[in-house]
């Protein structure tokens, strides 16, 4: 096995993973980047709408036109990269990674790694519904996959489970596509996904949206026949007597991405809520040769978020390789009312500027955001499906981080 | 001569591959599509130890005897098995002297090293266990397996010894004429037979009444199951039983051969028709939850994959149905609810045996025993696995990230007999990872297609309706 010494080990070619070795490169280190993938691009290259690249661009792009102005900036960055290379182990001693390919085994020297790997879906075995295990159910993820880049008709007749906007935007896909949309049931009492995705993914086109309501079963011994759905009280338990059976023979769950941690568990601390190892303002982890940014540290709605949070990783992790980035004195970040998903987990006092990211529980208005009673941004509507963007710098960065801890909480004005 | 076995759970695949050590001609008949997908597919996989049944019983006999060949047949089949060990624990006054009672029926059966422990030795050894816990009786000798992997080594070494396989192909008959078995009709044709071999599961009543006998009369019995992911397996080390009630063994937590647990599994019985009846219910699965709670308070119930169940075939008589018949030549393997997977080794030994004895058939010379299981690169020394990708780059593309499968293995087990993407998983564990196919489906989808030479329509999960996608999108 050859052993290959690098300054910056990128792994995950998506947007984050593209970003960060860009920027890693052009801040002068010897950087690689591995993709298991056969393309790089991550879930870019299956979301054929448009809706990408608002900020970053100043143009609405689809997901693969975001993804090759990303690899021309990779190309032109000079990192090396490496397709069809799995990462199978990160060993802390070291560090070294672990990696294979067609081409066979690999061994890395990395002086700093970016964590890049993405999400993964919630799968319908983690929902514990009951029924039968009929072929038909898919996570969105892989029907969009299927529709998108293997040009196969999931089925013919769906129902989608959860109304985040992955879910809604399947919906008006697969209604495109000819298949016959039944509903989009939502467990909680409002729309997971963006509102505008509400009107012009289900509204435009007549498909119902069942808020407060979820599967209680699953029909069908060989393919899905149908499912049975239920309404569901405050606590989210299905009110008996609501039930009714909605034929479909397919079942499409967009029920959640979770950060995949899965070869960095057992090195990093992660952050609860988020799922993602814990990352102060410049993306590092508290093992400080190991970075990460994008859907692995906590879900985002936006590719332009993930990519720009790439760049700092990636850029960070160069200055690490250099010897530059000394340790601050770390100040946690502390969820305080109604903050769920938080980035980064603490300040550590280095940084010139951060940017912050938080989520909502439930819809509300008229709130404000307060950082530490330091800053305090007003909110006139915050929605769980968008996420809050608050910039930390200059004096109030400089007054956050001689703190022993942050507090931050969303209140009524 | 020539044997007919009906049936390629475990109990039918050992017993073929134990009769394929004789001069005998033998078929064996499977309805579904592929081995293993009975009641074989949706159990515990534990190998006991014994003490759990009364002395005096045949499951008591083949108990033991079956724990006993494991090491063996793990070893000639290639197929998972570790002795973890295990404990029954004792929350009450009551269960502590079920423990005695359960100690005193291993020892009459023959099973070696029980101990009881005080709770403090649990605890040092199990600190996940519930402590309220007042005492366990440890069994060392109880090991998991996976019990698919059983039918699916054994007829592929059967196979390596002249074995003739028809799979999708239903029994709908027996001959029998001057009160012996003269021939085996299937929906495709007529196999003139010399002996039958009874070992159609949650079926085997429906199977002796076509040789004309009466029982054992069979009703299922399900027991449901919650499965949490590869990575949670190391929170509990042993088998962990509750102390056993009147019906079954109990709600369980024990850690499987991928690294996974296992909860479950619980007992309610169904009508005798309801022989597909494997779905799950909500109530059940409350249940198993609660189950394995009370023996392990903090479980990761959040990395839940999956929740499936399986069907005991329940007889009146609670035992297994073994060996020979009124009917000459017919012979049973039938009623085998818990402990069948454990006791099938040492039932198709001596099954095989009493044939060969009853039929004068001479024992080969040159039968092989051992089945190499397709490599698992992830598993092997990095010498071995850059040896196969030199040999063939797709032994270097992973296709399951979870349990790190590659393309190499998924292309070997479908040259091995596998159609359906059940049968890839099955053979390879691609796609049971946390993940649970959400990123593989698609690409075993398209090598299934590719090496079958079908459209990728036409492969299904499972057989009959369960396809996969139902055609092409609009161009
Ligand atoms: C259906 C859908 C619709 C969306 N719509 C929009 C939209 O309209 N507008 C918008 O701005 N954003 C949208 N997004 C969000 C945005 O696209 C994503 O947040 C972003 O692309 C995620 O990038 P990432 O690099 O973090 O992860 P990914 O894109 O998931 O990239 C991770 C990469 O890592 C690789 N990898 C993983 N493990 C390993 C390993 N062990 N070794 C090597 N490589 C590995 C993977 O193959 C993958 O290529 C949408 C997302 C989805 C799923
Ligand atoms: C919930 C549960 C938990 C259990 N836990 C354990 C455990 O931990 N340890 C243990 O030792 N045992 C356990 N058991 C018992 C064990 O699973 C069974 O004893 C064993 O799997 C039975 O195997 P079999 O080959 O007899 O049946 P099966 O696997 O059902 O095989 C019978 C085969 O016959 C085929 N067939 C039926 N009719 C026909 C026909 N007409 N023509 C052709 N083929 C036909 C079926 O398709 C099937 O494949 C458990 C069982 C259950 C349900």
């Amino acid at each position: 096995m050859r052993t290959y010494t690098v300054d910056v080990l990128v792994v995950g070619g998506g947007a984050a993973g593209m970003a960060a070795a860009a920027a890693a490169a052009r801040e002068g280190a010897r950087t690689v980047l591995l993709e298991r993938g056969e393309r790089l691009g991550g879930v870019l290259e299956q979301c054929i709408h448009p809706g990408f690249g608002l900020h970053r661009y100043r143009e609405e792009l689809t997901g693969p036109e975001f993804a090759h102005r990303m690899r021309q900036e990779l190309d032109d960055s000079g990192a090396e990269v490496l397709t069809g290379a799995t990462v199978l182990e990160i060993l802390p001693d070291g560090p070294a990674v672990k990696v294979v390919s067609p081409k066979g085994l690999k061994k890395f020297r990395p002086r700093a790694v970016v964590w890049a790997v993405g999400a993964r879906e919630r799968p319908f075995g983690a929902l514990r519904i009951p029924g039968t295990r009929p072929s038909g159910v898919f996570t969105a993820g892989l029907a969009q996959r299927l529709l998108d880049l293997e040009g196969l008709l999931p089925g013919r007749r769906a129902v989608i489970l959860g109304s985040g906007d992955i879910g809604l935007i399947m919906a008006r896909r697969l209604h495109l596509e000819g298949v016959e949309v039944r509903a989009v049931l939502e467990i909680q009492p409002f729309p997971g996904g963006l509102t505008r995705n509400v009107v012009q993914c289900l509204r435009d086109f007549g498909i119902p949206l069942l808020l407060s309501h979820t599967v209680a079963e699953v029909h069908g011994r060989e393919r899905l026949e149908g499912i049975t759905a239920v309404r569901v009280d405050e606590h989210r338990h299905p009110i008996p007597g609501t039930e009714r059976r909605i034929e479909a023979d397919t079942l499409i769950l967009s029920v959640g991405l979770i950060p995949e941690v899965r070869l960095i568990e057992d090195t990093v601390p992660l952050d609860p809520v988020n799922r993602g190892p814990r990352v102060n303002g410049r993306l590092q982890t508290e093992v400080p040769w190991l970075f990460a940014a994008g859907n692995c540290v906590a879900v985002f709605d936006l590719v332009d978020t993930v990519a720009e949070l790439g760049e700092r990783a990636g850029a960070s992790a160069a200055r690490y390789a250099r010897g530059e980035l000394p340790p601050g004195k770390p100040v946690p970040l502390v969820r305080g009312e109604n903050v769920v998903s938080l980035v980064p987990s603490y300040l550590d006092g280095t940084a010139e500027s951060a940017r912050m990211y938080l989520r909502v529980p439930r819809p509300m208005e008229g709130v404000a955001v307060d950082v530490g009673g330091v800053v305090r941004r007003r909110v006139p509507v915050a929605r769980p499906a968008e996420m809050i963007e608050i910039p930390l710098d200059g004096d109030a960065l400089s007054e956050l981080s001689q703190k022993e801890r942050i507090v931050v909480e969303v209140k009524p004005k | 001569m020539r044997i007919a076995v009906i049936g390629a759970g475990a109990v039918g695949s050992l017993i073929a591959r134990e009769l394929c050590r004789y001069e005998a001609e033998v078929v064996l008949f499977e309805r579904a599509p592929d081995v293993g997908w009975g009641v074989t597919k949706a159990n515990s996989g534990i190998v006991h130890a014994g003490f759990h049944d009364e002395p005096g019983t045949t499951r008591a006999r083949f108990c033991a005897a079956g724990n006993a060949l494991y090491p063996e047949l793990a070893t000639d089949l290639e197929i998972p098995f570790r002795r973890t060990g295990a404990y029954v624990l004792a929350f009450t006054t009551e269960e502590l002297s079920v423990l005695e009672e359960l100690r005193e029926w291993g020892e009459v059966n023959g099973v070696p090293g029980l101990e009881l422990h005080r709770r403090e030795e649990i605890l040092a050894r199990e600190p996940r266990v519930n402590p309220e816990v007042r005492a366990g009786l440890w069994s060392p000798t109880v090991g998991i397996t996976l019990p698919w992997e059983i039918a699916i080594a054994a007829v592929e070494n059967a196979l390596d010894n002249g074995l003739e396989l028809h799979l999708g192909e239903p029994v709908v008959g027996i001959e029998v004429s001057g009160g012996r078995v003269r021939a085996v009709r299937t929906d495709k044709g007529r196999y003139p037979v010399e002996a039958v071999v009874n070992a159609a599961g949650l079926f085997a009543d429906h199977i002796a009444q076509m040789a004309g006998l009466e029982g054992p009369a069979l009703h299922p019995r399900r027991g449901e199951y919650v499965l949490l992911d590869e990575t949670t397996g190391g929170l509990v080390n042993v088998v962990l039983f509750p102390a056993p009630t009147q019906v079954s063994k109990g709600i369980l937590v024990l850690p499987t051969v991928d690294g996974g647990l296992l909860l479950g599994p619980n007992a309610h019985d169904l009508p005798p028709d309801a022989r597909e009846a494997t779905e799950t219910t909500r109530e059940g699965l409350e249940e198993v939850i609660e189950g394995a709670v009370h023996l392990v308070p903090d479980l990761p119930l959040h990395k839940t994959v999956k929740t499936f169940a399986g069907l005991r075939p329940e007889s009146p008589q609670k035992d297994f149905v073994l060996g020979e018949t009124e009917v000459a030549g017919f012979y049973q393997a039938a009623a085998m609810r818990s402990p069948g997977l454990t006791a099938a080794p040492a039932i198709a030994r001596w099954l095989a045996h009493e044939i060969a004895l009853a039929h004068g058939l001479e024992e080969r010379t040159d039968f092989r025993p051992v089945r190499k299981r397709i490599p698992h690169p992830a598993d092997l020394p990095e010498a071995e696995w850059e040896a196969l990708i030199r040999k063939d780059p797709r032994w270097g593309r992973i296709v399951c990230f979870c349990n790190r499968v590659t393309e190499g293995e998924i292309v070997e087990a479908i040259r091995r007999g596998a159609r359906t993407l059940d049968g890839v998983k099955f053979r390879t564990r691609a796609g049971f990872g946390r993940c649970q196919g959400g990123f593989c489906t698609d690409r075993i989808l398209e090598i299934l297609a590719r090496e079958l030479g079908a459209e990728p329509w036409e492969v299904t999960a499972r057989g009959g309706a369960s396809r996969i996608v139902l055609g092409e999108a609009r161009p």
